[in-house]
């Protein structure tokens, strides 16, 4: 940095010889090893992208090409067959899982906002706050087994047989943090200028929470909540010791039934071809919905704010 | 300059702030203010960032009570009753005391819900007097004509200026007796701040009306009494003319002519 003309620059002239020596004191070299760190970064994140991708793009391939000729009516509709056996489908798989999830959702959903209104709006700062705070971060990273595991320690073997109803509890279990903490992130979010113009008009602390503040994070805790059902969708674990599986159509939440993740489980490692050939499409079809699922939430709910 | 005013309207004070002292935490921000505000008039708070003329005025709603942390010690007189009391109702006061806020807030739903939100947390109209209400609103805050075609879109989809208003018809909508502004026009351009300014002077019939503004010339153009503010000091309190004028101390001339602030 040429310091003589830097002063000359600066001391407000309008000369043209001056303006002339502050283009000068742009140090090249300088600007050329930034350009090339630059490039280096921009290079290095490429391809760190590029080898994300690779995998994604890998998985969601053979996914396709093993899974996609296991499409037919017949998947859909009919249920899982015996081993060796011609025909047969995933329908119970199907419907048993959209039972456990449903439920899953209509339970977790309520309680999850509920407890994300209340730690944001509020226990900003007390004691029962910050603990249920710590312990929704913990939940939210168990390991998924030790939640299956603990209901059917708490329920199956109390009452001596598996159902759909445990499997609901355990996929609801996991479905809650998820919800709360996303509900409270996206609360937050919401500026304090409008809770205050709704203070403002005499609104009570409870209409301001969810006429206004719910009401402006709409989008974004609808997303959560979306985002917790396509986690659980996929869980496979905590189903294991819960609903089990049940070879047959059964809507009786009270007893075994059969659920996508367990089939395939049960099915890709089982030595019989149409099992197997019937597990890569349940795999591809879950797939296909978690995506969805989460494809619709980021689009749908693009701004997660409407403030 | 609007500060020909009839005797009769000057008679009644509507708050009367004694011995006030705010603090947040343990910075002292407000000290000892005594002040009246009388009724049907506007009252403007000026002072340079900081001297506490915001802080004042969310006193007078008790909207720092949101915060824990801030408190005020003296008293308010509203209607005879001391608001500063802890057993004051907050949401009644409030009710009765409006605010209008620097930025547009919006509620994120539509126009007329907007405007009836606040109406029908204490008032339980029919649909054609809820309907009446919100157009009268409207109409005050002179913003009906822009809107009247479009009651059902969204707050949010107005202009900045429109927002204001908006906002402003929303604290009319409830009917306070007092009508706080916070800075209301400075995230506005000139235009709409010429608008929010008529506006503003054509309240007053109606209510008592306190704005807080950074800039002197709305002061001058808007309100009837002036309480300069510096450092959490009353410093002058009078007439807009006088204060503007012939200010009394010195300070106050200073920061007017602009040798400070």
């Amino acid at each position: 940095m040429n310091s003589a003309s830097s002063i000359s620059a600066s001391d407000g002239s309008t000369h043209p010889v001056s303006k002339m020596n502050t283009q000068e004191s742009i140090n090249m070299s300088i600007y050329a090893k930034r350009k090339r760190t630059n490039l280096i970064g921009l290079f290095l994140s490429m391809s760190a992208m590029t080898l994300g991708m690779a995998f994604l793009l890998w998985i969601l391939s053979v996914l396709f090409f093993k899974g996609f000729s296991a499409f037919s009516v017949d998947f859909f509709l009919n249920k899982t067959p015996g081993p060796d056996s011609v025909g047969g489908g995933l329908g119970n798989a199907i419907i048993g899982s959209l039972m456990i999830v449903v439920s899953c959702t209509l339970i977790s959903t309520p309680i999850g906002v509920m407890a994300g209104i209340y730690l944001s709006e509020y226990g900003q700062k007390n004691k029962f706050s910050e603990i249920t705070r710590f312990l929704n971060d913990i939940m939210l990273s168990a390991p998924s087994i030790v939640i299956g595991l603990f209901v059917y320690a708490l329920i199956v073997v109390n009452v001596r047989h598996f159902s759909g109803w445990a499997g609901t509890l355990a996929l609801t279990l996991i479905a809650i943090p998820v919800v709360v903490r996303t509900t409270e992130n996206m609360l937050s979010l919401v500026p304090v200028s409008l809770r205050e113009a709704a203070f403002a008009l005499g609104a009570p602390k409870w209409k301001v929470s969810l006429s206004i503040v719910l009401k402006a994070a709409k989008s974004g805790v609808m997303t959560g909540v979306l985002l917790a059902l396509a986690r659980v969708s996929g869980e496979t674990a905590p189903l294991l010791f819960t609903a089990l599986n049940n070879p047959f159509f059964s809507f009786d939440m009270n007893a075994p039934i059969a659920n996508l993740p367990t089939v395939i489980f049960q099915f890709a490692m089982s030595p019989y071809q149409n099992w197997v050939d019937l597990a890569w499409g349940g795999a591809l079809l879950i797939t296909l919905s978690v995506l969805g699922l989460n494809i619709f939430a980021r689009s749908y709910f693009k701004e997660k704010i409407s403030v | 300059m609007q500060s020909t005013l009839s005797p009769e309207v000057v008679s009644q004070n509507v708050l009367e702030i004694r011995d006030l002292n705010f603090y947040y935490g343990s910075f002292h921000s407000l000290k000892n203010i005594n002040l009246d505000i009388k009724e049907n008039t506007i009252t403007a708070f000026i002072g340079p960032s900081g001297c506490g003329k915001s802080t004042l005025l969310r006193t007078l709603n008790r909207m720092y009570d949101l915060y824990p942390g801030q408190r005020a010690e003296g008293q308010i007189m509203f209607k005879g009753e001391n608001i500063l009391n802890p057993k004051q109702d907050l949401n009644l006061l409030r009710a009765r005391v409006g605010m209008v806020f620097q930025k547009p807030t919006p509620f994120p739903m539509s126009i007329y819900d907007n405007i009836a939100f606040g109406v029908r947390l204490y008032e339980d109209l029919s649909r054609s007097e809820m309907d009446d209400r919100v157009e009268w609103a409207l109409q005050k805050a002179a913003i009906w004509n822009e809107v009247k075609d479009k009651l059902g879109q969204s707050g949010l989809s107005l202009s900045g200026g429109q927002q204001q208003r908006l906002c402003i018809a929303r604290g009319i909508a409830v009917k306070p007796t007092i009508l706080l502004l916070d800075e209301p026009t400075s995230a506005l351009d000139p235009i709409s701040t010429g608008k929010v300014e008529e506006l503003v002077t054509t309240l007053k019939s109606d209510y008592t009306v306190v704005i807080v503004t950074h800039n002197m010339q709305q002061a001058a153009r808007v309100s009837d009494f002036t309480a300069y503010m510096y450092l959490g000091d009353l410093v002058e309190f009078g007439e807009t003319e006088q204060v503007f004028f012939k200010p009394k101390r010195k300070e106050t001339e200073d920061y007017i002519t602009g040798r400070f602030g």
